[in-house]
């Protein structure tokens, strides 16, 4: 896959972000949340991967250790092929011009004092990239770009609606010119009608800027119409990566196809016929992970392999990657051929590559009550 | 024909602010059954939420003012002291909220929320409402109900939060339950859950559901009847039925094609409805919907009224001058967001 892709962007490397839980009087660690698990991800120019899974499962952690507003544990990140994972603050500012993020919060994530000429114009201050006075025509440009009028420069955050607080969200973000967008959650708190003109917005802007994003989100639904390619995280681990549009016809990991079917479909008939697979409960604490697969305990095709040996990250082919003991719509010709992908995590257990001669993975059947 | 249970009739509702009067409602019309689901839909500001919170009577103010009438079995509870309303709100009409993080005390334990829930309708020892706090958790779908009744609700996951205000809700057996955006705050995967939980609580309880939401996705499965709300007043209203495989309303297509499809080829472009809802103190002329319709022509200046064009039976009712040919025509162009603007 990355032969026509040319250089990564950014790219993790068995990234790790546990918070360390401390408690009494000498605040020892006595727990940590093991938030971004052996993460390895590329994201190439021009790109944009969605990222997606439960709340909880460390997709805005793993967001936000990528652009450095965390720390990372362990692993390395690299941007432009340079490390940046132990770079210092004052080392780190010029990079902060090339990543910027966009907040899942349109309310919170603008600071209600100041107005919306200084909200987008500061960073450009704070960067000395442009003069005083070609700030505010630039401010004015920017407002225009994402769909907004020039004469909002003094206006307040309070004065426009959610849609366009994202908006005024997503100029700031493009201010500085960055190579890289995070976007955490940018639509979940729109109203459908407004998510889809956000996500239009996006893309054009993707287009004009040639810009790169990472869009975090937890509905397969919106992530769809972004992505070039799709990763899905549970627990703090990378479970499945494949190109957009074979996740949604070829889901291989079992928690990807719950996903799927609980986006709503609005067509009652093919809603009614579709098998909805409703995921039971809520996903583990990342305290203390379940064993094997982080799945196991939620999954309909767990046997006991998945909850002793952590299945490798394998490779199906055409950069379709997946973690699982039971991979669904898979043939047994290319289950030959799987190998184990380059970022596997270092806890996996290689030679458990599946190899399920059955062919086609089945549900276990639920103990009668 | 099933029993009645609610039914409102030209409902209005405005607030006297300082930058003008906002007409939130204006002029709703709906009625309700029992044991059935009637799904609100619209954008943030549509009304919808006001409409639902003046079922309970909770938008009452020195600047609010009211018309219309909303009869319960027979009674209007928008004439009813705050007094006499207490009666009926919580206990035979009672409300989810957005909302499950905020809207839950976070100094009180789970139980003794819902026991004072049980307890202010009705005489019941402690002891016996905290057994039937227990029974409705397990009700919910919360594990281990026993313990979990002593639990905060910072310990509760969101989607157990939502669990436990709908046990809050159900726990004296409400005829009607107003569920405004339960799942917005949600993952999919919960909000799966949580539509499928009201479906079942709906029959075991025998009540009727308001569900409202912004996403018509959202109601696919669940509602019966399905109202589309915009700018305080209904545009379409039909079975679920009629708005899914014939809806009438070019709001309702443009509702329609902003939803991702999973079931569909991905589109070059998502469909959307440009613009913003208008502001409800200067509402435009005419057609509400107006600005913001691809085919709006000149006879829209003109306010169309709610009827049933297509003359279905049930009543199909919806807001739009063009004709029936017309929007059948158009309908699928803009929904695919090809119609030009």
């Amino acid at each position: 896959m990355s032969a026509n892709r040319g250089e990564p962007l950014v790219e993790t490397i068995h990234l790790k972000k546990y918070f360390p839980i401390r408690k009494g009087l000498l605040q020892r660690e006595v727990a940590r949340v093991h938030a971004v698990d052996d993460v390895t991800l590329q994201v190439f120019k021009g790109e944009t991967v969605g990222l997606v899974g439960e709340s909880g499962c460390g997709k805005s952690t793993f967001g936000r250790t990528v652009v450095r507003l965390l720390e990372p544990t362990e692993g390395d990140i690299r941007f432009e092929g340079r490390s940046i994972a132990k770079l210092g603050p004052r080392a780190l500012r010029p990079l902060r011009r090339e990543m910027q993020m966009v907040f899942q919060d349109p309310y919170s994530s603008l600071n209600p004092r100041k107005r919306v000429g200084s909200i987008i114009g500061d960073p450009m201050k704070i960067h000395r990239t442009v003069g005083k006075r070609e700030r505010r025509q630039r401010v004015q440009e920017l407002l225009e770009t994402v769909g907004l009028s020039p004469e909002h420069y003094n206006r307040f955050p309070h004065e426009f609606s959610g849609g366009q607080r994202q908006r005024i969200g997503v100029a700031r973000a493009l201010s500085l010119r960055p190579k890289l967008i995070v976007a955490d959650e940018p639509v979940s708190a729109l109203d459908v009608s407004i998510q889809a003109q956000m996500i239009n917005l996006l893309e054009e802007l993707q287009d004009e800027f040639k810009l790169t994003y990472i869009f975090i989100a937890h509905d397969l639904g919106v992530v769809r119409h972004v992505s070039d390619r799709i990763a899905v995280m549970y627990l703090g681990k990378l479970v499945e990566l494949s190109p957009a549009e074979e996740l949604y016809s070829r889901p291989i990991m079992p928690y990807t196809e719950a996903l799927l079917s609980a986006v709503p479909i609005p067509d009652p008939d093919l809603s009614e016929q579709r098998q909805r697979i409703v995921l039971e409960g809520d996903v583990p604490s990342p305290i203390s992970p379940p064993s094997g697969c982080r799945f196991h305990p939620r999954c309909r095709y767990a046997t006991e392999i998945c909850s002793q040996v952590e299945p490798p990250l394998a490779d199906y082919g055409n950069g379709h990657l997946a973690a699982c003991h039971h991979p669904l719509n898979v043939d047994q010709e290319t289950l030959r051929q799987v190998q184990t992908a380059p970022g596997s995590p270092r806890a996996a257990d290689e030679s458990a590559l599946p190899k399920d001669t059955s062919g086609q993975s089945q549900p276990v059947p639920e103990p009668s009550p | 024909m099933a029993e009645k249970l609610l039914e409102v009739t030209d409902l209005h509702v405005q607030f006297a602010t300082e930058d003008g009067v906002v007409r939130a409602v204006d002029g709703v019309s709906f009625a309700l059954e029992r044991g059935k689901v009637l799904g609100i839909v619209g954008e943030s500001g549509s009304g919808k939420s006001v409409t639902a919170m003046t079922l309970l009577g909770l938008t009452r103010g020195v600047n609010a003012k009211f018309e219309g009438a909303i009869e319960y079995k027979g009674e209007d509870l928008l004439k009813m002291s705050e007094a006499e309303l207490r009666r009926f709100r919580g206990n035979e009409l009672a409300m989810i909220f957005q909302d499950p993080m905020t809207s839950l005390n976070p100094v009180y334990r789970i139980g003794a929320q819902i026991t004072e829930a049980i307890r202010t309708h009705e005489d019941v020892s402690k002891q016996t409402a905290r057994n039937r706090a227990v029974q409705l958790l397990r009700q919910v779908g919360i594990p281990e109900p026993e313990e979990r009744v002593d639990d905060y609700p910072h310990q509760f996951s969101g989607g157990m939060r939502q669990r436990a205000m709908i046990a809050m809700a159900l726990s004296n057996n409400p005829d009607v339950l107003i569920a405004d955006e339960p799942t917005t705050a949600l993952d999919v995967t919960i909000q799966a859950q949580i539509i499928e939980l009201i479906d079942k609580l709906k029959d075991d309880f025998n009540s009727s559901v308001i569900l409202i939401t912004h996403d018509l996705g959202v109601v696919a499965d669940i509602a019966d009847d399905i109202a589309v709300m915009y700018a305080g007043r209904i545009v379409e209203y039909g079975t679920k039925r009629q708005l899914f495989y014939d809806p009438q309303h070019p709001y309702t297509w443009g509702l329609l094609g902003s939803i991702p499809r999973l079931d569909k080829e991905k589109p070059e472009k998502l469909a959307s409805i440009a613009g913003a809802p208008p502001s409800l103190i200067n509402l435009p002329q005419g057609c509400k919907f107006r600005p913001r319709c691809p085919h709006a022509f000149a006879k829209c200046t003109e306010h169309p009224p709610l009827e049933n064009r297509v003359g279905d039976s049930p009543p199909h009712l919806d807001r739009c001058w063009l004709t029936v040919e017309e929007k059948r025509s158009l309908r699928d162009l803009t929904i695919r967001g090809e119609a030009a603007a």
